[in-house]
């Protein structure tokens, strides 16, 4: 208590000597806000303001009247957690193979993870027509096969993972680093298998991390638009995802039903933003949490106590 | 449960941390591998661990090869130096983890793990999670966590590395007695040799990848194998000189050294350790030298008198007694005499460092 108000009396005067004078502070907040504004909030409150202008009866007859928005709205809520189960099988094993191994080869590994965040989706779905598409590499094999995959769901999951691939593996790389191996390796010592070590040690110590990635690569994956566009050919009803969906509407000139799912579409990345403030708040009081009870709780000094 | 290591090799890339080494240990004994950072101790006990492989040798658990076996077959109780406790287990599930993994009953859990906690004296902490324990308190979870598993071998690297002195000082009893009450064959590897020789039945001394010695402190203590063991294990004054007819010949003067008779002079290095000299005002005969007082420092039950000597300017460090200390009324800049009691010598050429 004494140390906390020490702590203030001496922080306060410091503060206001490295306070920038108003002249400049007022024109900075300022031009935040009005950036903020015009480039955020105000597009933003626009489309629920449009989707919602013909009443709420209207809004929601936009929604699931039409069969075709129906489907597009499904298909997201098919492709993205496809695409995020991907994302966490291959992001655990790219985080364990980069930080418990060293291989050559590794920092080539690192570095092709980032990849997809560098190539324009446009670009990475047109790979995926060349190498799958009838005119591509496996095409002809594929089809004589009966297996679809440009134009198909499964393209649109292969392309949605790629564009997502660099988020599980990146939030848990940093993670894992710095945990180090000795509690897996205590365990092993201790006689765990493989398995049992990740799922008793190394999933309980990167789970929110894993939980955090896990909704950033969600976001992108539902509002992903550029790859899915050059591989699903866009059929309505069959391959029109939301995004899609919201641009088709928007050309035919049936601005409220698109501005109706855009509004979801946002609604859902609202929610997303809202689970990441709840988590980031939750591990924050965690931590904090175990710093507080670590220091509070009295320590019966070590062998002070024996016999 | 007795372990020998044969002809083990380890290379890191260019380096060879492990040098064709040797070990046998002999069952419920209590045994330090001691060395400077860099000596191959922490890789030798991984090795016998099983964490760490060897690139050529054999490992034997009681005259049974378990060079291949992996650590969760071999039966043994690591204890980490930084501990490596499940940060987000109960300090209960961290003892219990090793019965868990194996199935064990759920009766059986909680009974051994009580008993254990009990041994390691934290009854009572079973509840709270590492990062609210003090840093003894963890080491000794770690150390019941170890012993959940009945091993037949206890290794710990560096077990009172982290800890400040004076918990150190309690743990190193501790676990002498507790060695004593449980009587597992266990190994650790410290670079204090205080802590080595205080708390170990047997010491090896290790350095480059090799063992330098091997045995009682006692033994190692008093007879060095050789320059870098006596270097090593503490204070040491170094005197180069020469052999001949049964004396040693030190700048001006001469020490009986009967184990050379020879009449060709031979050139030879000198270990005294501060202890091991003693301060006169007066020459007691031949083997003093003169020198002069730089510096005193009453330090606990010794003082150390650091001296220069006349002729040669040569740095010595003298240990003597308080009462001894009292009795001489030294003050810097007195001219005394300085007599070894024993020394020991090793020829240079036999230990090119």
């Amino acid at each position: 208590m004494d140390a906390d108000r020490h702590a203030v009396a001496t922080a306060e005067p410091q503060r206001r000597f490295r306070q920038d004078p108003l002249l400049i502070r007022i024109p900075l907040i300022l031009a935040g806000i009005v950036i903020v504004g015009v480039l955020i909030v105000i597009p933003v409150v626009n489309v629920f303001y449009q989707a919602l202008s013909h009443g709420f009866g209207t809004y929601w007859r936009n929604l699931v009247d039409d069969a075709d928005t129906r489907h597009a709205i499904l298909l997201t809520l098919i492709v993205a957690p496809i695409s995020v189960a991907l994302n966490v099988a291959f992001g655990i094993a790219a985080a364990w193979a980069v930080t418990r191994f060293r291989f050559s080869g590794r920092t080539l590994l690192v570095t092709m993870i980032d990849l997809p965040f560098a190539i324009s989706p446009v670009v990475a779905g047109l790979m995926f027509v060349l190498l799958f598409g009838l005119q591509g590499y496996f095409g002809p094999w594929l089809r004589d096969h009966g297996v679809r995959i440009i134009f198909a769901l499964p393209g649109l999951i292969l392309a949605t993972t790629f564009v997502t691939l660099p988020f599980v593996a990146r939030e848990l790389i940093p993670v894992m680093e710095a945990l180090g191996p000795e509690e897996e390796t205590a365990a092993l010592s201790l006689g765990a298998n493989g398995w049992q070590i990740f799922w008793r040690v190394t999933v309980p110590n990167i789970k929110w991390a894993l939980l955090y990635g896990v909704i950033l690569c969600n976001a992108r994956a539902m509002g992903e638009f550029g790859a899915v566009y050059v591989v699903s050919g866009h059929i309505a009803g069959q391959t029109d995802t939301m995004p899609l969906r919201v641009q088709k509407l928007f050309d035919e000139y049936n601005n409220p039903g698109s501005f109706a799912v855009a509004s979801m579409l946002t609604s859902l990345a609202l929610l997303t933003l809202l689970a990441k403030v709840w988590l980031e708040r939750k591990t924050r009081r965690e931590i904090a949490a175990g710093a507080r009870i670590g220091s509070a709780v009295p320590r019966i000094d070590d062998i002070g106590e024996t016999p | 449960m007795s372990i020998a290591v044969k002809n083990v090799i380890k290379r890191f890339g260019n380096f060879v941390a492990l040098d064709d080494v040797n070990l046998d240990v002999s069952g419920g004994s209590l045994l330090a591998l001691l060395g400077p950072s860099g000596s191959g101790k922490t890789t030798l006990l991984r090795i016998i661990a099983g964490l760490e492989g060897a690139d050529r040798g054999t490992v034997h658990y009681h005259d049974e090869d378990v060079t291949k076996r992996s650590p969760r077959d071999r039966n043994v109780g690591f204890v980490f130096q930084h501990y490596a406790l499940f940060r987000h287990m109960t300090v209960f599930e961290n003892v219990a983890f090793g019965l868990r993994v194996r199935r064990a009953p759920k009766d059986k859990i909680e009974s051994r793990v009580r008993e254990l906690l009990q041994l390691v004296r934290l009854e009572g902490f079973g509840g709270r999670y590492p990062p609210q324990l003090s840093g003894g308190q963890r080491q000794r979870v770690a150390l019941a966590r170890a012993l959940a598993v009945e091993p037949a071998v206890l290794l710990l690297d560096e077990p009172f590395g982290a800890l400040d002195a004076k918990v150190r000082q309690q743990l190193r009893q501790w676990l002498r007695r507790f060695h004593d009450e449980i009587k597992v064959t266990t190994i650790f590897v410290t670079h204090d040799q205080e802590e080595a020789f205080e708390v170990a039945d047997r010491v090896v001394v290790m350095n480059n990848g090799r063992i330098e010695q091997h045995g009682t402190p006692q033994e190692v203590f008093d007879h060095p194998a050789n320059p870098f063991v006596m270097d090593f294990l503490g204070n040491v004054n170094v005197f180069q000189g020469r052999l001949q007819n049964g004396k040693m010949l030190l700048g001006g003067i001469e020490m009986a050294y009967p184990d050379y008779p020879h009449g060709e002079s031979r050139a030879a290095t000198a270990y005294i350790r501060p202890h091991e000299l003693d301060i006169d005002r007066s020459p007691a005969d031949a083997s003093s030298l003169r020198a002069k007082v730089l510096q005193i420092n009453p330090n606990g039950s010794v003082a150390k008198v650091r001296l220069e000597s006349e002729n040669s300017h040569l740095e010595l460090n003298v240990e003597i007694n308080l009462d001894r200390y009292a009795e001489l009324g030294l003050r810097p800049g007195d001219l005394v005499h300085v007599a070894p009691r024993r020394f020991r010598v090793f020829f240079p050429e036999d230990y090119a460092i």
